[in-house]
C-alpha cells in the first residue's frame, strides 16, 4: 500500500511502487486534468507540485512520493496565487486547444512563487520545460508577467 | 400539442422555404429551431431530424429557461470556432453570449457540409467562412419565430415588437422572455423572409469576446477525449507494424497477460492492443509482449532514396495545372533566366493529446466518443468494420487537444473500433507518444523547382513551376480527377499574386509509399507560398531592387494584398536601415480567403545562431467576427510553422519513421518564442479564413530574412539542416 497526499486528500493504494504519478492521479483518482502529453520529461502537460515545486509527473514514480503533498490544477486555484495565474491565464485569452495550459499553470504557479516578480529570462527558464504546440507563448509570457506585477503593487 | 401535428405543420412550410427572398435561399439550411424538450428526444433517437423534418433545428434550440443551444457544425480544436459561431447566432438571436451554449453537431452530411470543403469537416480555414451565412440565417429566423409569437400572443402587430437579449418587447410594458415563447414559436410557418443586419448594425460581431470554451481549460474541468471516462470502460494501447504496411506474423502474449491490470491481449492484423485497468499496465503489457511483424516491402527504404527519387521527378514534366501565355517562348526570348528550387520536408503532427478514441461496440451498436474533425467519415468507418448500418453508430464529438489536420484521418478511430468489437466492454484507446509520432499521416515532402523569364531590367515575364510531391488529395478521397491535378498542391502556385505574361504551373505526383500522406496545417496554400515567395525575394534580390517595390510594382490587379504588404512593411519600419549582420524578410499571399503579409527581422549570432528580433504581421481577412481569435490564430499559427521551419524532419530508416518523441523532434519553446504583433485591416469584405494564413507565411519570411541578414540563401527547410539554430 502507498500511502499519497493529494490536494490535500490522503489515499491508502494499492499501486505499484514503479507506476507513474501521472497514471496514479489520472487512472486511479480520476484527476484528468493533468495531461499526457511524451511520457519522458519532455513536454511538461503531466506538472503537478510535489510540495510547491513543479515536477514531471509522466516519470516521478509513484513510490517516490510517498508522504509528500501533491497538487494538481484540480486544486491549485485554491491558493490565492494560483488563482491569480489562472484569472490571468483568462485575460489574457492565453488558452487555445487548453490541452497543455494545465502543465503551463502549474508551472508559471510554481515559478512565481519562487520569483514573484520573474524577468524574462527566469520565465524563459522557468517554463522552458513545457511545450504548447499551439505556441501561446507570447501570451503566456505576458500573463505571468501580469501576476507578477500584481504582486509587487 | 404532438410532435406528430408539429411535425406535419412544419412540412407544410418547409416545402415553401426554398424560394429565394430578398436574395437569400434558405432550403439548403432550414435553420428552424426547437424547444430543448423534443430536442432531447430526438438527440436520444440517434440525431435530430429522425422525426421531425430534415433540418428543423439543426442549429439553434431554445429552452423553457430561454438558454440557447447552438449547434455547431465545426468543432473545437483551439481556433475558437465554438466562439466564432455562438456570436454569429446570438448577434441575430438577440441574446447575449453568456446564454449560448455550445453543442457539437452529429455526423449528417446533408445538414453540416462544408460550403467550400463540401464535406462535413472542421479544416481548411473554413469554419468563419462557411458559418456565416447559415448561422446567422438560423438566429435571425428563430427571433423572428419568437418575436411574431409573442405579437401573436398579445394581439399586436409584429412590427411593434422587438428582441433584445433574450426577451421580446412589445407596446406598453408588454414583454415576453423567450423561454416563454418557444413553444407558440416552433408551431408557427418560418417567416417568408428574412433579412439580416449590415456591418453596422452588429453589436456583437466584430468586438472582443472572451472564449467560451476557455474557463474550464484553465482548472483542469475540460475533457478532451483522453479524459473520458465511461462504465465499464478500460483502458487500451496499441503498437502497430513499425513499417507502414507490414503486418503482425505472430505474438506472444503469455508474459503481457500476467502484468497486473492487464485484462486482454487482441490482435489485429498490423497491430496488437493490451487493455488494462490504466494507462501505465497497458504499457507494461505492451513491452511484456514478444511480437513477432512481416514488415513488408517497405522495410528496405529508407531517406536518401526517397530524396533522390523526389529530385528526379521535379525535372519530369507530370501534368500540366496552369498555363497561360507561352512560357517556353519567353524563356527562349528572356534577356536572363533564373532558376531555384525549394524544398520542405516531410512533417508530423504531434498535437499534444496524442491519438485517443473511446469506442463501444455492441451487436446492435456503437458509440464513439472521440474529438474528430470528420464525424461523417469516423461513423462511416465504425460501420464499415462492424457491419453497423451508420446510423446504428452515434458519434459523441469532444474538445480536441490539438489537431493541425491530424484528426482529419480517422486510422485511430478504426483501430478502437476494431479493438473495441473483440471486447466486451468499451475501451479508451491512447497511443503513446512513440505511437503517434511514427504512426502520423505526414505531410509529403515536396521540391518546387522554379524557373522565370526576366526581361532586362529584372522583371519576370514569365515563369515555369513545378510541383513535385505525393498527393495528399489522392491518399485522401482515393484518387485525382481525370486531369492528374491535385487542386490542393497546385493551390496559389497557379494564381500567383504576381501579373505575369506567361504562366505554367506542372504538377508531378511522386509517392513515397512507405508513409501516408495527410492535411497538415497550412496544407497546399503552405508549401507554394514558401516557393513563390521565396523565389520573388530572390528575383527581387537578383534585380538589385527592394523587395517589397518590386512585388508591389507587380501586384496592381491585387489591392488588398497590396495593402497588407504595405501596412506589415511600414509596421515593421521596413525602410530603416539595419547594422549589418541583421535583415528582414517579408511574404505576402493571398490565402483561404484572406491577405496576410510577415516580416521576420533576425540578426545573425555566433556559429549559425540568429535571433529573431521582430515578427511582423497584416492581415485583411475581411469582416471579422472575433479580433481575440484571429489575433491569437496569426500568433499561434505564425509559431506553429516558425517551429516546423526550424527544427522539423521525419526521416525513413529501413521503412521506420526515425523521430518517435519530443526530444527528437524538437519543438518551439517559450524563449525561442518572438512575440508576434498582429495588425489586423478593417474590412467589409466578406469573412476569409484565418487559422493557418499565419503558418503559411513564416517560412518564406523566415527564409529571406536570412538571406538578408547573412546572404546565405537557403532553399530547404527547416533551417536545422543548415546548421541554424534560435538563440
Amino acid at each position: 500500500m502507498i500511502q499519497l497526499s493529494v490536494n490535500g486528500e490522503r489515499y491508502e493504494l494499492d499501486v505499484p511502487a514503479d507506476m507513474p504519478l501521472l497514471w496514479v492521479v489520472r487512472d486511479v483518482l480520476g484527476l484528468t486534468g493533468t495531461k499526457f502529453g511524451c511520457g519522458i520529461a519532455q513536454c511538461g502537460a503531466c506538472t503537478v507540485h510535489l510540495d510547491g515545486e513543479a515536477v514531471r509527473s509522466c516519470v516521478l514514480p509513484v513510490g517516490a512520493v510517498a508522504g509528500r503533498a501533491v497538487t494538481t490544477i484540480e486544486a491549485v486555484g485554491e491558493s490565492a496565487l494560483g488563482s491569480q495565474v489562472q484569472q490571468a491565464w483568462l485575460e489574457h485569452e492565453v488558452v487555445q486547444c487548453g490541452y497543455c495550459q494545465s502543465g503551463q499553470i502549474m508551472s508559471a504557479t510554481a515559478l512565481l512563487q519562487r520569483q514573484p516578480n520573474p524577468s524574462d529570462a527566469e520565465i524563459d527558464a522557468g517554463m522552458a520545460g513545457n511545450i504548447c504546440r499551439c505556441a501561446t507563448y507570447t501570451r503566456i509570457r505576458a500573463a505571468i508577467k501580469d501576476v507578477g506585477k500584481g504582486d509587487q503593487a | 400539442m404532438s410532435r406528430q401535428s408539429r411535425q406535419v405543420s412544419r412540412r407544410g412550410f418547409l416545402k415553401g422555404s426554398g424560394a429565394v427572398m430578398g436574395g437569400l435561399v434558405l432550403s439548403t439550411w432550414l435553420p428552424g429551431f426547437i424547444p430543448d424538450s423534443v430536442a432531447a428526444e430526438a438527440t436520444a433517437a440517434g440525431r435530430l431530424g429522425d422525426q421531425t423534418p430534415r433540418g428543423y433545428g439543426a442549429y439553434v434550440r431554445v429552452g423553457h429557461d430561454g438558454k440557447v443551444t447552438v449547434i455547431s457544425p465545426k468543432i473545437e480544436m483551439g481556433q475558437g470556432a465554438h466562439t466564432g459561431i455562438a456570436m454569429m447566432l446570438a448577434e441575430e438571436l438577440e441574446v447575449r453570449l453568456a446564454d449560448v451554449s455550445v453543442e457539437d453537431a452529429p455526423p449528417d452530411a446533408e445538414l453540416y457540409t462544408d460550403s467550400i470543403m463540401q464535406f462535413q469537416a472542421t479544416g481548411g480555414s473554413t469554419s468563419t467562412r462557411h458559418a456565416w451565412q447559415p448561422l446567422r440565417e438560423a438566429g435571425a429566423t428563430a427571433r423572428l419565430l419568437l418575436i411574431q409569437a409573442a405579437a401573436q400572443r398579445w394581439s399586436v402587430d409584429p412590427a411593434q415588437c422587438e428582441a433584445r437579449e433574450g426577451v421580446v418587447y412589445g407596446p406598453g410594458d408588454r414583454q415576453a422572455g423567450y423561454g416563454e415563447l418557444v413553444d407558440l414559436a416552433s408551431t408557427l410557418p418560418l417567416p417568408a423572409s428574412i433579412t439580416l443586419k449590415t456591418p453596422d448594425q452588429f453589436r456583437l460581431i466584430g468586438t472582443p469576446a472572451r472564449r467560451i470554451d476557455t474557463p474550464n481549460k484553465v482548472n483542469g474541468k475540460a475533457k478532451f477525449t483522453i479524459d473520458l471516462q465511461v462504465p465499464d470502460m478500460l483502458v487500451a494501447s496499441s503498437l502497430a507494424c513499425p513499417v507502414y504496411g507490414g503486418t503482425l506474423k505472430s505474438v506472444d502474449a503469455s508474459a503481457a497477460r500476467q502484468v497486473p491490470g492487464v485484462r486482454d491481449v487482441v490482435t489485429l492484423d498490423n497491430a496488437v492492443a493490451v487493455t488494462a485497468t490504466n494507462y501505465w499496465a497497458c504499457q507494461q503489457g505492451l513491452k511484456a509482449l514478444k511480437i513477432e511483424w512481416d514488415l513488408g516491402e517497405n522495410a528496405s527504404i529508407s531517406s536518401p532514396e526517397l530524396d533522390a527519387a523526389l529530385q528526379k521527378a521535379s525535372s519530369a514534366d507530370g501534368v500540366v495545372a496552369h498555363s497561360s501565355g507561352d512560357v517556353a517562348a519567353a524563356l527562349e526570348a528572356a534577356s536572363s533566366r533564373f532558376e531555384a528550387v525549394y524544398e520542405q520536408a516531410f512533417l508530423s503532427h504531434s498535437p499534444l493529446e496524442p491519438m485517443t478514441c473511446v469506442a463501444h461496440v455492441r451487436p446492435d451498436g456503437c458509440d464513439l466518443w472521440v474529438g474528430t474533425q470528420v464525424p461523417v467519415f469516423a461513423q462511416q468507418t465504425a460501420a464499415s468494420i462492424t457491419g453497423l448500418k451508420p446510423e446504428q453508430v452515434v458519434v459523441h464529438n469532444q474538445l480536441i487537444g490539438g489537431a493541425f489536420g491530424r484528426r482529419l484521418d480517422y486510422d485511430f478511430i478504426a483501430q478502437a473500433v476494431a479493438i473495441a468489437r473483440q471486447v466486451s466492454y468499451p475501451i479508451k484507446l491512447i497511443w503513446s507518444r512513440e505511437e503517434d509520432m511514427t504512426h502520423d499521416m505526414y505531410r509529403p515532402h515536396y521540391v518546387d523547382r522554379l524557373t522565370a523569364a526576366l526581361d532586362a531590367d529584372g522583371k519576370p515575364q514569365g515563369w515555369q513551376h513545378r510541383i513535385a510531391g505525393a498527393s495528399v488529395l489522392a491518399r485522401y478521397v482515393g484518387s485525382l480527377p481525370a486531369s492528374g491535378v491535385d487542386a490542393d498542391a497546385v493551390e496559389v502556385a497557379i494564381d500567383p499574386l504576381y501579373a505575369l505574361d506567361s504562366l505554367q504551373v506542372n504538377y508531378i505526383r511522386e509517392e513515397p509509399k512507405v508513409i501516408p500522406v495527410s492535411w497538415w496545417r497550412g496544407v497546399g496554400p503552405l508549401r507554394s507560398t514558401l516557393a513563390v515567395e521565396c523565389f520573388i525575394d530572390e528575383l527581387a534580390h537578383n534585380a538589385g531592387k527592394d523587395p517589397v517595390d518590386y512585388r508591389l510594382a507587380l501586384m496592381d490587379k491585387h489591392p488588398r494584398a497590396q495593402a497588407v504588404l504595405k501596412l506589415a512593411a511600414e509596421k515593421a519600419d521596413w525602410q530603416t536601415p539595419l547594422p549589418v549582420g541583421q535583415g528582414r524578410g517579408i511574404a505576402v499571399s493571398a490565402v483561404f480567403g484572406s491577405f496576410v503579409a510577415t516580416v521576420v527581422e533576425l540578426e545573425m549570432q555566433a556559429d549559425k545562431g540568429i535571433r529573431i528580433k521582430r515578427l511582423v504581421s497584416a492581415i485583411d481577412c475581411g469582416l471579422v467576427t472575433n479580433p481575440t481569435s484571429v489575433l491569437a490564430q496569426i500568433e499561434g499559427g505564425t509559431l506553429f510553422g516558425l517551429s516546423a521551419s526550424l527544427f522539423n524532419e521525419i526521416t525513413i530508416e529501413q521503412g521506420q519513421v526515425q523521430q518517435r518523441n519530443f526530444n527528437t523532434y524538437r519543438q518551439l519553446r517559450i524563449g525561442e518564442a518572438p512575440g508576434v504583433e498582429v495588425h489586423i485591416v478593417p474590412s467589409t469584405e466578406s469573412p476569409g479564413g484565418v487559422g493557418e494564413t499565419g503558418t503559411a507565411l513564416i517560412g518564406p519570411a523566415l527564409l529571406n530574412a536570412l538571406a538578408a541578414a547573412s546572404g546565405e540563401r537557403l532553399r530547404r527547410l527547416p533551417l536545422s539542416r543548415a546548421g541554424y539554430f534560435p538563440v
